[in-house]
């Protein structure tokens, strides 16, 4: 078997990659996973999208990836609803330290055109009522903001890139790249060998393994993040809340259920995806501390998931200098699902050689070795 | 009686008829199904569905049901309320 490039990972971002590439006329293109479609991190995220970051590189690529989600279910021609739904982020600050740092988030979100803005205690408790307004002092909003199934979001991707002839291999793993004389020759997986000059690095969790693979060495980890859902319930709630001090996300989806997540600050660097007591007792107080009424709802299940972290925590995109034809999608950090759009965008620009829509400096993997580099990624859960 | 009459899964109301669309697309796998149609997705937790999805896609790719893999099972085993694990933690310190 041949193909032009082979793309190891059918997550959300394996599937824009080979998206975008079929779109612009690629051939012959082969997606491989070692599991079910989003049997990995992009099934196991917290199903938001946002746009409210504290780094002008992570702002641009959820803004127009915003854009994209606005018209995708149109431009894939899905035959499922992709559940997009715009109600916002509400970011509280509980202290004047991050009052102080979100306005100039808020600044730098809205230089790039995100329309976000700051709250007063008293207009977000409009629009969130049940917030409890003892433990914070002000928010910030984002009204395009909001959810995406993450399920049917990949399902739109694969059916489109599928019938522009894309070629899937779901539970197929790749056990080697050949690389001979600084070029890669061959991807070889459990059942078949296909030769390339061309391998893209989607694997999330596993990145690292993959770039081993290729003896390309990337300065990424996984750790385990871990996520709980209700039961279904009356809408009562709108926009995500976030707070990074209080360490939650939790969201009511179109669905009915809450969504809620945290992290573990003392989390090793694995692949463990376990679900922990420990995290179901935390999660649950500070859920109920922060949406007492919440307090109510059943918890029904639980389940865990790798963030792949770069040093930074902005995902690392683009070619690298180690080996010709190997290219990078992976140190989401945990927001690899949100970033799709650009993701497959953007790769399929440096894969073929065009001019990319946005300077892609700061996401290349050679940032790393420029030692005035200060941007870090603060507005993480 | 008709293949959109009968029920699957109960708790997200899912019918035969949507099962087999499904397994038409080719997710011939629980796991795979019960993400794009939310089976065993519901309060239950796949307790009542997941034999019956068993047996449908045993049917469907002529495979014996034991040859069919089951859904993962995920904690916890029945729902509980947040305030209640809440008033737990505080009664363990």
């Amino acid at each position: 078997m041949k193909a032009n490039v082979v793309i190891i990972g059918g997550g959300i971002s394996g599937v824009a990659i080979a998206y975008n590439l079929a779109k612009k006329g690629m051939k012959d293109i082969v997606v491989f996973d070692d599991n079910y479609m989003t049997g990995g991190a992009t099934g196991r995220c917290g199903a938001g999208v946002r746009q409210q970051w504290g780094t002008k590189g992570n702002c641009i690529l959820a803004k127009m990836s915003v854009d994209f989600f606005e018209r995708a279910q149109e431009e894939l021609a899905y035959h499922r609803d992709i559940e997009f739904k715009q109600e916002g982020y509400l970011i509280i600050a509980t202290n004047e330290e991050e009052d102080a740092r979100f306005t100039k988030n808020v600044e730098l979100q809205n230089s790039v055109g995100i329309p976000s803005r700051k709250l007063t205690k008293e207009e977000a408790l409009e629009i969130v009522p049940h917030l409890n307004e003892k433990i914070f002092v002000s928010a910030t909003y984002c009204p395009t903001d909001g959810h995406l199934n993450p399920f049917l979001m990949t399902d739109a991707y694969y059916h489109a890139a599928k019938r522009m002839g894309v070629l899937f291999f779901y539970h197929e793993k790749v056990i080697d790249i050949v690389v001979k004389n600084h070029k890669i020759e061959k991807v070889i997986t459990e059942k078949r060998e296909v030769k390339t000059s061309r391998v893209v690095n989607a694997a999330g969790g596993f990145a690292k393994e993959v770039g081993d693979m290729a003896g390309v060495d990337i300065p990424v980890y996984s750790e385990n993040h871990q996520i709980l859902v209700t039961e279904p319930t009356e809408k009562i709630q709108g926009p995500m809340v976030i707070s990074f001090a209080k360490n939650i996300y939790c969201q009511q989806v179109p669905h009915g259920s809450f969504i809620m997540g945290r992290s573990d600050p003392n989390v090793e660097h694995n692949h463990d995806i376990k679900s922990t007591h420990q995290f179901l007792d935390e999660m649950a107080q500070t859920a109920v501390d922060i949406l007492p009424p919440l307090g109510d709802l059943r918890v029904i299940r639980q389940w865990g998931g790798s963030y792949n972290c770069s040093p930074d925590r902005q995902p690392i995109l683009g070619d690298t200098e180690q080996l010709e034809g190997y290219y990078l999608a992976c140190g989401f950090s945990g927001h690899g699902f949100m970033f799709a759009p650009m993701t497959g965008l953007l790769l399929s620009e440096v894969i073929l050689n065009e001019e990319t829509t946005i300077d892609l400096a700061e996401f290349h993997i050679n940032r790393f070795k420029r030692k005035s580099k200060t941007e870090y990624e603060h507005s993480v859960v | 009686m008709k293949q959109d009459d009968i029920m699957v899964c109960r708790c997200e109301d899912v019918s035969l008829k949507e099962l087999h669309q499904c397994l038409d697309e080719g997710y011939t796998t629980f796991e795979e199904v019960k993400r794009i149609l939310r089976i065993g997705m519901g309060p239950c937790q796949g307790i009542t569905c997941g034999l019956l999805v068993q047996r449908e896609i045993a049917k469907y790719l002529n495979l014996p049901v034991h040859e069919v893999k089951t859904h993962q099972i995920r904690p916890l085993v029945t729902g509980v309320k947040l305030k209640t694990i809440v008033e737990g933690v505080k009664n363990e310190s």
